[in-house]
């Protein structure tokens, strides 16, 4: 019976100055519901664009292989139809609206997911109310609804936001991107328990970071190395300790 | 992957969409033969049972229009227009005054409908009194082609001393006050467009707000263009005394079309000490098909006098429709500390072509101007701002803020800004911003991660670009706009 998700050699390219530029070199992975996988591996080896490629942003060709989410063929979805089956990208560099209201941004975003869901729209009282408790949740300033998406936000402002609007779309897989880049020590801890908040038998994640220590505050249940377009490497937890103490060289040089 | 194909077939049938409005109404017409000449001139003065001084100024503006030509300097391309190759008088068949809803035409009424004029404002033009206590209404003056059939709202604002009126009955009803205005901001020789409307202008409104009255309602009226091959020749003047104030809405739409039609209105406006003029439209005539065919020409001049010491007019404008647009509402501020302002966002799509944006003349002291124009163009459209902020030498402490922003969807649209700035006078400051972007992948996708579809996406974005503008629009008028704006972008992306 199919997986959670199920990736299947999965290979994108992507025109970089008129050369088709081959990234993913067949990725296998396979996540059960319930866990938090980790995805490791040194700069360019392919990390980000697995993510926009399950995400489904258009620059990125498909080249060969599957993913299946919920036993749907994922590549042929639209990325706002993935959105709605409950697929969520934390991106690693948000994207500023300029104008564009926080609130209203992401109660239109809401709303859109919840239609596509078969659920009730939210009105404004009932959405604010809930978006106010899930922002002082994450210590989020209450005038940060107010302002325009990430326009004007610290690096630590917009990953709380991230973590803010996954916290709201209720996503059942979520890919977090290097979320824990730039926090620092208290923001660490307090987009991971963001995210624990989540966790529920029918909700996965999958993280990537270069950092043991949101590790510290995730637990994960798996962690993949991942290089030169492909995962090179799966293991426990332990594996996140041991590439955060030993570099990845020692790991490359044994697929090699 | 049905569910993928459902989208995008969605999508294209919205593309394609046809004009929203685009219907005809099927009323016996009282039609002028084509062409133009003093006859046709004539004919039109004794029509509206015209003074004789009305006809003499009408003669000679039309022999000012004979020796001018076309103006060129406008980012436009256009076919030649035959001027003698149009109607200039339609008048829907007459019955006698409209003064209750059987007297209006039936016809007329399910107009109304299909435009989507509320049925509170329908019973209104009907005469239905408003229960005491509830919120006041919107008056409107609706003009039908040429002649205004119905106007409602009358006693209210009589009670207020506030004449708001057809101003073809202005002219017969209060002859005093609309010769001294009318001309006085835009000249009937102003330029070719204000010339020809000064000759042939069928009908429009008029406000007179007197002395120390703050109009009770906002003012609205509801433009169509009905008549096959007619000119418009909108003539509105509006007229607010000292320490008054006034709010005016314009909407327009027309029906579905092949041929070009030409929409030529002049708009004057004079504020008096302290008195204020706010001014907003949504323009939404036919922009012609997806191939550029058809469409309205619409060639505006609006002006302003801000003649009193403090006065200040408003100009606020959401420019979706048409398939040229030439429109440049302006303020004089002669009046000493008068203020002067300009919203605008121009949106074109297809084949679409805008030139437009604003001249603020800074005459009296300690004037000040705000121009906030926001410029969006899809598709092959081609839009440009071009603006004039002159400061003449007795303006001593004038100030201007100009902010210009254009956004680009697509690649094969463009957008230009052409700002004119004049200073005179050493004590002037004047700023002036300009930015050009496009919406990016970055930002659409980001959206659509989120769960919004494309079309959504760009509403968003779109409305945040113009959010500057859209706030200065009055309630009713901000949340219609803001869904012109989605509507008019609709299949410009993917």
């Amino acid at each position: 019976m199919s997986q959670f998700l199920e990736i299947s050699g999965l290979c994108a390219q992507i025109d970089a100055d008129g050369q088709k530029k081959q990234i993913l070199r067949g990725v296998d992975l396979s996540i059960p519901p319930g866990e938090v996988h980790v995805i490791m591996g040194p700069n360019g080896s392919g990390k980000s664009t697995l993510s926009y490629v399950l995400a489904g942003r258009e620059e990125y060709e498909v080249t060969a292989g599957t993913a299946t989410f919920h036993g749907q063929d994922l590549l042929a979805m639209e990325p706002e139809e993935r959105a709605a089956a409950g697929l969520f990208l934390a991106f690693q560099s948000p994207i500023e609206l300029p104008g564009v209201n926080n609130a209203n941004f992401l109660r239109t975003a809401v709303n859109a997911v919840r239609r596509a869901r078969g659920q009730d729209e939210l009105d404004a009282v009932a959405f604010l109310k809930m978006a106010r408790e899930a922002a002082k949740a994450l210590s989020m300033a209450p005038d940060m609804l107010k302002r325009n998406v990430n326009v004007g936000f610290s690096g630590g402002e917009k990953k709380r936001n991230e973590v803010l609007q996954m916290t709201l779309l209720q996503p059942t897989f979520a890919i977090l991107d290097e979320t824990d880049s730039g926090l620092d020590v208290d923001a660490l801890r307090i987009v991971a328990e963001g995210v624990n908040r989540l966790r529920a038998p029918t909700f996965s994640a999958l993280v990537i970071t270069h950092h043991q220590k949101l590790l510290d505050y995730l637990v994960p249940d798996r962690i993949h190395v991942m290089a030169r377009g492909r995962i090179i490497l799966s293991g426990g937890p332990e594996l996140a300790r041991q590439i955060d103490q030993e570099g990845y060289t020692k790991f490359l040089a044994e697929v090699a | 992957m049905p569910a993928v194909t459902q989208t995008r077939e969605a999508v294209e049938k919205l593309g394609q969409s046809t004009y929203k409005w685009g219907f005809e109404t099927d009323i016996e017409m009282d039609m002028a033969p084509k062409g133009l000449n003093e006859d046709i001139i004539r004919l039109i003065s004794s029509r509206k049972e015209e003074p004789e001084w009305m006809l003499e100024w009408r003669l000679a503006a039309y022999k000012t229009w004979q020796a001018m030509e076309e103006p060129k300097w406008a980012k436009v391309a256009f076919p030649p227009i035959d001027y003698q190759d149009a109607h200039y008088y339609a008048a829907p068949r007459k019955k006698p005054g409209p003064k209750s809803l059987d007297e209006v035409d039936p016809e007329l009424l399910r107009t109304y409908e299909k435009l989507g004029i509320p049925l509170h404002e329908q019973a209104l033009l009907a005469g239905v009194e408003v229960p005491e206590g509830e919120r006041m209404p919107v008056a409107v003056d609706a003009v039908f082609d040429s002649v205004s059939v119905a106007t409602t709202f009358r006693k209210t604002l009589e009670e207020a001393g506030v004449i708001f009126c057809p101003i073809s009955e202005a002219v017969k009803e209060h002859p005093d006050l609309v010769r001294k205005y009318l001309g006085t901001v835009v000249p009937a020789g102003d330029n070719f467009f204000s010339a020809l409307n000064s000759a042939v202008f069928t009908d429009g409104s008029f406000v007179y707000v007197p002395k120390g009255v703050r109009c009770p309602m906002e003012l609205s009226t509801y433009f169509r263009i009905n008549a096959k091959n007619t000119g418009q020749f909108e003539r509105t003047l509006i007229v607010v005394e000292e320490g008054a104030s006034v709010s005016y809405l314009e909407g327009c739409t027309a029906p579905m079309r092949d041929e070009n039609q030409l929409h030529a209105a002049v708009v004057e406006l004079v504020a008096m000490d302290d008195a204020s003029i706010k001014y907003s439209t949504v323009q939404n005539w036919y922009p012609g098909d997806e191939n550029g065919r058809g469409g309205i020409y619409n060639f505006v001049t609006k002006r302003g006098a801000c003649r009193g010491a403090r006065s200040k007019i408003s100009w606020t404008q959401v420019e979706t429709g048409s398939a040229i647009t030439w429109k440049y509402p302006s303020c004089i501020l002669q009046g000493e500390g008068s203020v002067g302002e300009f919203y605008s966002v121009a949106v074109t799509n297809n084949h679409q072509q805008a030139d437009t944006g604003t001249k603020m003349i800074h005459l009296g002291r300690n004037t000040r101007s705000t121009i906030i124009a926001k410029t969006i163009s899809a598709g092959r459209s081609d839009s440009t701002y071009r603006g004039l902020v002159r400061v003449q030498p007795k303006a001593s402490g004038a100030r201007n803020f100009t902010q210009c922003d254009s956004l680009l969807i697509g690649d094969q649209c463009g957008a230009h800004t052409v700002p004119y700035i004049e200073s005179r006078n050493m004590n002037a400051r004047i700023e002036h911003e300009a930015t050009t972007s496009k919406i990016s992948e970055d930002q659409l996708f980001y959206c659509r991660q989120r769960g919004l579809s494309e079309e959504d996406a760009v509403g968003l974005i779109v409305n945040g670009f113009c959010r500057d503008v859209l706030k200065e629009l009055p309630m009713e008028f901000a949340v219609e706009a803001q869904k012109l704006l989605q509507i008019s972008l609709e299949g410009s992306v993917g």
